[in-house]
């Protein structure tokens, strides 16, 4: 199946429910599974937990710094700016995640506006 | 429970926490959700997503970092198969954030089907929020609350996957700009936002300084790499500093 044919037909509808049911969904229920028949605290969770954690903040970096779309005509600089001001702004206001997030979403415009 | 919030005070029934679930989801986070939700409904519309295919996707994947992994692999011409390994490794994430959860989702008797419908419900957004409110919600409702809150949720980002998906053509491309920029400031925030100390922090560091790297090595095992080695020895760092600490009989 090619790229399109997944995005916008009803076959691909078919493929999206597929890989919902068979790839994704089923690690949620392996951890309702483990969660229920095993002691919390394992070791192996704290692993898994924290290879999980970097596996999004690549995605995060990925995300500002290769981004597809819209987003690629902000320039490089302004992106980081922004990201780093949302951080600042969310630990100045102890962690505020609706200030920090649309205050790096303000910077940003603001950085596009006077660099443009 | 003694020390239950006054809103949990009168609530007996299933079908009162279940509401009260929903109606939390209007909230700080359930608006960012939103935000965030119409950021990947411009994403797929700029891949070349259906609506149909793009809201299927935000509803049964109901991940947006797998979703905007594969969406975002399609679109730079990778194959349907590999975008399908992403979301595998992607995926894996769930596990942990499932099994924390799990002690905050149980029934006075086990209920297998509930508890499967529930952690569905278990993305960031809802994790952080079910860790959040759990607590103050009496145990024999807690199930049903979770229920509400992450079908609540649910609807939220079908909703918001609709509003992007239809206004992304019209917006300017500012806007659009900004709007798949939530994406990524939402999720290193949420993640900051759990963050208790030196060592939960390394795998945010890690990751954010090896993805690019690994992006630019390895493209298409980038984040595998990011996890495996990022994650791996952040957690190594910290064990190290958790037994170092042990070992000088301090706190």
């Amino acid at each position: 199946m090619d790229a399109a044919t997944f995005m916008a037909s009803p076959v691909g509808l078919l493929a999206i429910l597929a890989i919902a049911l068979f790839v994704h969904e089923p690690w949620r229920w392996l951890g309702l599974y483990v969660g229920n028949s095993l002691p919390a605290g394992s070791e192996v969770f704290e692993v898994v937990r924290f290879m999980a954690t970097a596996l999004v903040a690549g995605l995060v970096m990925r995300l500002v710094l290769f981004p597809a779309g819209a987003l690629e005509n902000v320039g490089l600089a302004v992106r980081l700016t922004a990201l780093i001001a949302g951080i600042a702004l969310f630990f100045a206001f102890r962690r505020h995640l609706g200030i920090g997030v649309f205050g790096a979403a303000a910077v940003l415009v603001a950085g596009q506006l006077i660099t443009q | 429970m003694a020390t239950a919030a006054p809103r949990w005070a009168h609530v007996t029934t299933q079908g009162h926490a279940y509401r009260n679930g929903i109606f939390d989801c209007l909230s700080i986070p359930g608006f960012i959700l939103l935000s965030t939700a119409a950021g990947f409904g411009a994403l797929a519309r700029d891949a070349g997503f259906s609506l149909l295919n793009a809201v299927t996707m935000m509803a049964t994947f109901y991940a947006l970092p797998a979703q905007v992994v594969m969406v975002d692999q399609l679109a730079r011409g990778g194959s349907v198969l590999a975008g399908t390994f992403s979301v595998l490794i992607t995926a894996i994430r769930m596990l942990p954030m499932v099994v924390a959860i799990m002690p905050q989702l149980q029934a006075p008797r086990r209920d297998l089907w509930r508890q499967t419908l529930a952690v569905h419900g278990v993305a960031v957004t809802g994790w952080i929020e079910g860790m959040r409110r759990l607590p103050a919600v009496p145990s024999h409702v807690k199930l049903s609350y979770f229920l509400g809150l992450g079908g609540g949720l649910v609807g939220v980002t079908v909703l918001g996957t609709i509003i992007g998906f239809e206004a992304a053509g019209s917006l300017p491309p500012l806007l659009s700009a900004v709007l798949l920029f939530l994406t990524p400031i939402y999720f290193l925030l949420s993640m900051l936002a759990t963050i208790r100390g030196v060592s939960e922090a390394l795998p945010v560091v890690f990751g954010c300084a090896l993805g690019p790297v690994f992006f630019l090595v390895a493209p298409g095992l980038d984040l595998l790499l990011t996890a495996v080695i990022g994650g791996g020895a952040a957690y190594a760092i910290a064990r190290f500093r958790r037994s170092a600490a042990g070992q000088g009989g301090g706190t």
